[in-house]
């Protein structure tokens, strides 16, 4: 199916499944313990061992020489693979750090090698016994240091790294209110609650590998470039997944050591990464430095808005977007935006939920705060006055939908937002008391995707499509698309998902999973209708699937009987044709934020939040909600606690487990609440939904931030703020 | 983690006899801080005694009209008793602002004295420690040291003691009991039990080989306005940034101990003789010989502003 004109009515439209707040189809299955997660495949038959990573030791630099003969005679070991023995590899194409082989050392905790015994236990012991020899190098890890010396890169993911309209620094200088201060955001994890794991099995040639991957295909493909064996050749299922948050993306060394762990044991290998491996061997949201400058005119309206971005990655890799928002966010005549790469020999740098738009939100939501309080203009009314329908920078290109107005119109109302006095101004007991509010923003990005769908003889539908679930309700999404599109009862639906024998869907990221692999299966649906029409020689057009049964004129027919002892199934894919160029797509929200700080010690704990989001049909209330607060947490750690502490010297993050690196737990999150804008955009599927999941996190930690000033007086531009950054300004308790 | 043998105890007596013939043997007693360890091959015990169930787990009155409380007794339990809810409410609220409800049932009283410190780099067996590998080196001096101490430190290790049950051990004076290898028994005051890094930052008590904690004691109640503030980056499951273990009395003189600044539990004579006259004097006596790093000066400001707090919570 093209996707080229805006949609129209469809069935969708009927809303009797779509729309409704279903649980999770797969609720219970996880409740009880029963969805089998990559590391819980076990066939009792099956003679599974136990493959056991080892890290480099130093962050760049040279093995010399690598001695693994008491990991070899350690009890239970069956085999030991090193970096040098697989030997130079061709890298995935997603990968910027090699994932194994070779002598070069990259960065710290670089897989070197996977020792392979008996249990668990024998490997993690013996994987102790490797010693290996380098030669150190000397590396670059601070980024404070390194961006002098960053570089303009060619383009960064399709888009210019630079663009400039009208005569910003003129409009800057003449303007009779200007604002320039620059940011600082930290490195971050993921620190998903499911580690990276594999199992690998071989079958002569053919590699059989159950993992938790976000995207089947890209991993099938980088797998088998890594492997140097035939795609058609591996097999990987992905069914469930405990969050990636980016994180599972992209292939990662769990899978290619258990393949090959597998290979040298001859046996079924399972490989899962240590904690620790999962902030200094996988990727991580690269720190960023941000200036913006934003000037206007005393009513408030936007002159001239600036902001450049620094961020740093291993020799070819990329940049944080940290920019890209503020293309499209606010009006004004004179604009320009930079990003700039430097090189750093910190693990590789890449995609975390709302990669660019999380960190830069973090930074521009603080500077039109600050800019308001410069013109003394309430910080929603400064945001509204300065609304654009239009691209900013292309005037011709329309937004398909945008409501940004009433989100914060709207949030303002139900959060009380009139009660937020002057800096520091509101206390209770030892509580400083403030409130903050920031726009949220993030484009909606349209991916191709497809799906296979079946109906048998009882009349049960069977989606099959790699699209995978990290624990967003992929499931029960595409179960409640199908139910409308067939119009059955969402227990007659069967969902198969994350295996590469199905078709190749959207996969999970970009917050373009939901809206990409629902239309997927929209048009499978929709071929699928057609050949039900078809064999009872109904004209498809007029043909209605309702209750079971299909309908023309006065004849209908059960689908059950309709598909007859073989069945019919439908297929097909989505492609996206010309009409984001036309029309800029994206979803709106509003943050809103009260915290308490107290007085003394300068703890800054969260008292309320609110979330008013306009992101187009939400497919289910309950799924989406879930995205949105669970965002809405990740932006807390984001704004209080999170950062990956980068030891200058040695080149490595520090704090690499969860009791180091601080995410938020239930007592540092209270009541949150989420609102959704009842809207439609059929620009963007005939589905006419949006992504939902990262707009949830872009703005909540400048609004957060934003509080905080509001509670103390003191304004912290260097994410996160933690106590010690806010000790300093407040009054003498003592 | 090493492969080890195991040996259930059959008494105090017996487990320290073990224990003081083999030098890689040691007690296990909840375990949550020690397999951790052992998983990360940071110790490495070849042989480990279970002192579980040798009868040391009974909260009883002492002939001073004070408290023993057995080495096994579980920080739940703990934490829960009547008498210490009454009579020593800073021992409760200390314990229940550590760890998390799962490991403090698990988690006993000389297991809690004895954690070991939550350095980072003490964790990661690729980096140098003095503590972990005698005469290594140490990797925080001059890397990550937000967590670090700030008095008491040498020039050879930086780290903490982690524990808030001791901080409020400390101010309470406690006296911890213990049975050594050849049978006798001996109370040292919490005071001496911790040592400060000096140039030996592995040897952190005052513990000989094989000696078994079997009880700590409590004097008689004191009385006074009991208050333990543990300061930290988010509400729960965190260790402190600094923290404040306080008994202060109605004419403003108390006992004062601080956690997450030190090697152990921080309390100065002098200083608390400066309680009447306010959080200012009274913490600057406490950190007159502050050495603190880039990273972690904050907390001189932050033990003066949190004992301030403490101090107005006891007048109110
Ligand atoms: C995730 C996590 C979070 C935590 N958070 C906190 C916190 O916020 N605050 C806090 O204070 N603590 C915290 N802890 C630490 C926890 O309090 C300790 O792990 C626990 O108190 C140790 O007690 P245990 O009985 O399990 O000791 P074990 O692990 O059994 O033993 C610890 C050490 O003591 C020795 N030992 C034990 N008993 C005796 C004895 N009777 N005689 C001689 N030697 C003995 C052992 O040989 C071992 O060396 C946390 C721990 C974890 C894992
Ligand atoms: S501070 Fe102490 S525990 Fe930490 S690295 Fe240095 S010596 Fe080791």
């Amino acid at each position: 199916m093209q996707f080229d004109k805006p949609a129209t009515t469809n069935p969708i439209d009927r809303l009797k499944v779509v729309g409704q707040p279903v649980h999770r189809i797969d609720g219970q299955l996880k409740a009880t313990g029963r969805a089998k997660y990559a590391y819980e495949w076990h066939d009792p038959n099956v003679p599974y061992v136990y493959g056991y990573p080892v890290g480099a030791a130093i962050a760049k630099g040279h093995i010399v020489s690598m001695d693994v003969s008491a990991a070899k005679e350690a009890p239970g070991v069956l085999a030991v693979v090193t970096a040098l023995d697989v030997g130079e590899r061709k890298k995935g194409k997603f990968n910027t750090a090699k994932l194994f082989g070779g002598s070069e050392i990259q960065h710290y905790h670089q897989a070197v090698a996977v020792v392979v015994a008996e249990t668990f236990e024998q490997a993690r012991a013996a994987a102790a016994l490797v010693r290996v020899e380098y030669a150190e190098e000397i590396g670059a890890f601070d980024l404070k240091d390194a961006m002098k010396t960053a570089i303009k890169p060619k383009d960064v993911g399709g888009a210019p790294p630079d663009t400039a309209v009208g005569d910003f620094d003129g409009a800057f200088k003449a303007a009779p209110v200007s604002f320039d201060a620059t940011y600082t955001t930290p490195d971050q994890s993921h620190s998903m609650m499911e580690p990276h794991a594999s199992i690998a099995v071989w079958d002569g040639e053919a590699l059989t590998i159950w993992t938790s991957a976000q995207m089947i295909d890209w991993w099938r493909s980088d797998l088998a470039t890594t492997l140097d064996v035939e795609k058609e050749k591996i097999h990987l299922m992905s069914p469930f997944i405990g969050g990636g948050f980016g994180g599972k993306l992209f292939l990662r060394a769990d899978a290619v050591l258990a393949a090959f762990g597998a290979k040298a044991a001859r046996r079924p290998v399972k490989v899962a990464l240590p904690r620790p491996f999962m902030v200094n061997n996988t990727t991580h949201r690269p720190a960023t430095i941000q200036r913006v400058r934003i000037a206007a005119e005393h009513t408030g309206k936007i002159t001239a808005i600036g902001h450049e971005s620094w961020s740093g990655d291993l020799p070819g890799g990329q940049l944080e977007t940290a920019a890209m928002q503020t293309r499209l966010l606010y009006a004004g005549e004179n604009r320009m935006t930079a990003m700039r790469l430097a090189t750093l020999d910190l693990a590789e740098g890449n995609a975390m939920r709302a990669p660019g738009e999380a960190p830069g939100m973090m930074a521009l939501e603080i500077a039109m705060d600050e800019m308001a309080e410069k013109l003394d203009i309430d910080p929603v009314e400064f945001r509204i006055i300065n609304d654009t329908q239009v691209d900013p920078e292309k005037p011709e290109r329309p937004f398909s939908h945008r409501d940004l107005v009433s989100c914060l119109r709207l949030g303002a109302e139900r959060f009380g937002w009139s009660d937020r006095g002057r800096p520091a101004s509101r206390r209770e007991g030892n509580w400083l008391i403030g409130l903050g509010v920031a726009a949220a923003f993030r484009n909606n990005l349209l991916v191709p995707s497809a799906a296979r769908v079946r109906l048998d003889h009882e009349g049960v539908i069977t989606v099959e499509t790699d699209m995978t679930d990290i624990g967003t309700g992929s499931y029960t999404i595409i179960a409640q698309t199908a139910a409308e599109m067939m119009g059955v009862p969402i227990e007659k639906v069967v969902v198969r998902l994350g295996d590469s024998r199905f078709p190749v869907s959207a996969g999970s990221g970009g917050q373009f999973g939901a809206n990409c692999s629902t239309t997927g299966v929209y048009a499978a649906c929709v071929k699928l209708r057609e050949a039900i029409a078809q064999k009872l020689g109904f004209n498809s057009e007029d043909a209605t699937f309702e209750n079971g049964e299909v309908r023309s004129g006065n004849r209908s027919v059960p689908l059950a009987e309709a598909a007859g002892s073989e069945g019919l199934a439908g297929e097909d894919t989505v492609e996206w044709a010309k009409l984001a160029d036309s029309h800029q797509q994206s979803t709106f929200g509003a943050h809103f934020v009260e915290v308490g700080v107290d007085i003394a010690t300068g703890e800054s704990r969260i008292r309320r939040m609110l979330a008013v989001c306009a992101a187009g049909r939400i497919l289910n209330p309950i799924t989406a909600r879930s995205q949105v607060v669970g965002a809405m947490t990740m932006g807390v750690g984001s704004a209080l606690s999170e950062e990956l502490a980068v030891d200058v010297g040695r080149g490595f993050f520090v704090n690499h487990d969860l009791a180091g690196y601080e995410v938020p737990v239930h007592a540092d999150i209270p009541h949150q609440e989420v609102i959704f804008m009842d809207e439609t955009d059929p620009y963007s599927s005939p589905m006419k939904a949006k992504g939902i999941a990262e707009l949830g996190l872009c703005g909540v930690s400048a609004a957060i931030a934003n509080a905080i000033y509001n509670a103390t007086g003191v304004r912290v531009r260097e994410y996160p703020i933690t106590l010690d950054k806010l000790i300093g300004g407040l009054p003498d308790v003592t | 983690m090493r492969a080890f043998t195991y040996e259930r105890a059959s008494s105090v007596e017996a487990a320290a006899k073990a224990a003081a013939s083999n030098s890689q043997a040691r007690f296990i007693a909840g375990g949550t801080n020690l397999l951790d360890l052992m998983k990360l091959e940071i110790e490495t015990p070849t042989h480990l005694i279970d002192i579980n169930g040798l009868g040391v787990d009974k909260i009883e009155g002492t002939q001073e009209g004070g408290v023993r409380i057995g080495a096994l007794v579980r920080n739940t339990d703990l934490a829960a008793h009547e008498t210490i809810r009454r009579d020593y409410g800073l021992l409760s609220r200390a314990l229940l602002a550590g760890a998390s409800g799962q490991l403090r049932n698990k988690a006993t009283t000389a297991g809690n004295l004895l954690q070991r410190t939550r350095c980072p780099y003490f964790y990661d067996t690729n980096q140098p420690c003095n503590k972990r590998q005698q005469g290594s080196g140490c990797s925080a001096i001059g890397g990550f040291t937000r967590q670090h101490a700030v008095v008491g430190t040498s020039d050879a290790c930086i780290a903490t003691h982690p524990s808030d049950m001791a901080v409020a051990m400390r101010a309470l004076d406690a006296v911890v009991e213990t049975v050594k290898a050849d049978g006798s028994r001996r109370s040292v005051p919490i005071e001496d039990f911790h040592r400060l890094p000096g140039d030996t930052p592995h040897i952190e008590t005052v513990l000989e080989a094989g000696e078994v904690v079997t009880a700590v004691t409590l004097p008689p109640p004191v009385g006074g306005k009991q208050i333990y503030r543990k300061v930290r980056d988010r509400a729960s499951y965190a260790f402190a940034l600094v923290s404040v273990g306080a008994v202060i009395q109605s004419d403003g003189t108390g006992q004062v101990a601080v956690g997450g600044i030190a090697h152990k539990p921080w309390r100065i004579a002098t200083a608390e003789a400066e309680l009447p006259r306010g959080a200012k004097s009274t913490a600057d006596a406490l950190l007159a010989d502050a050495r603190p790093t880039e990273q972690n000066r904050f907390k001189i400001d932050l033990v003066r502003r949190t004992l301030g707090a403490v101090l107005t919570e006891a007048r109110g």
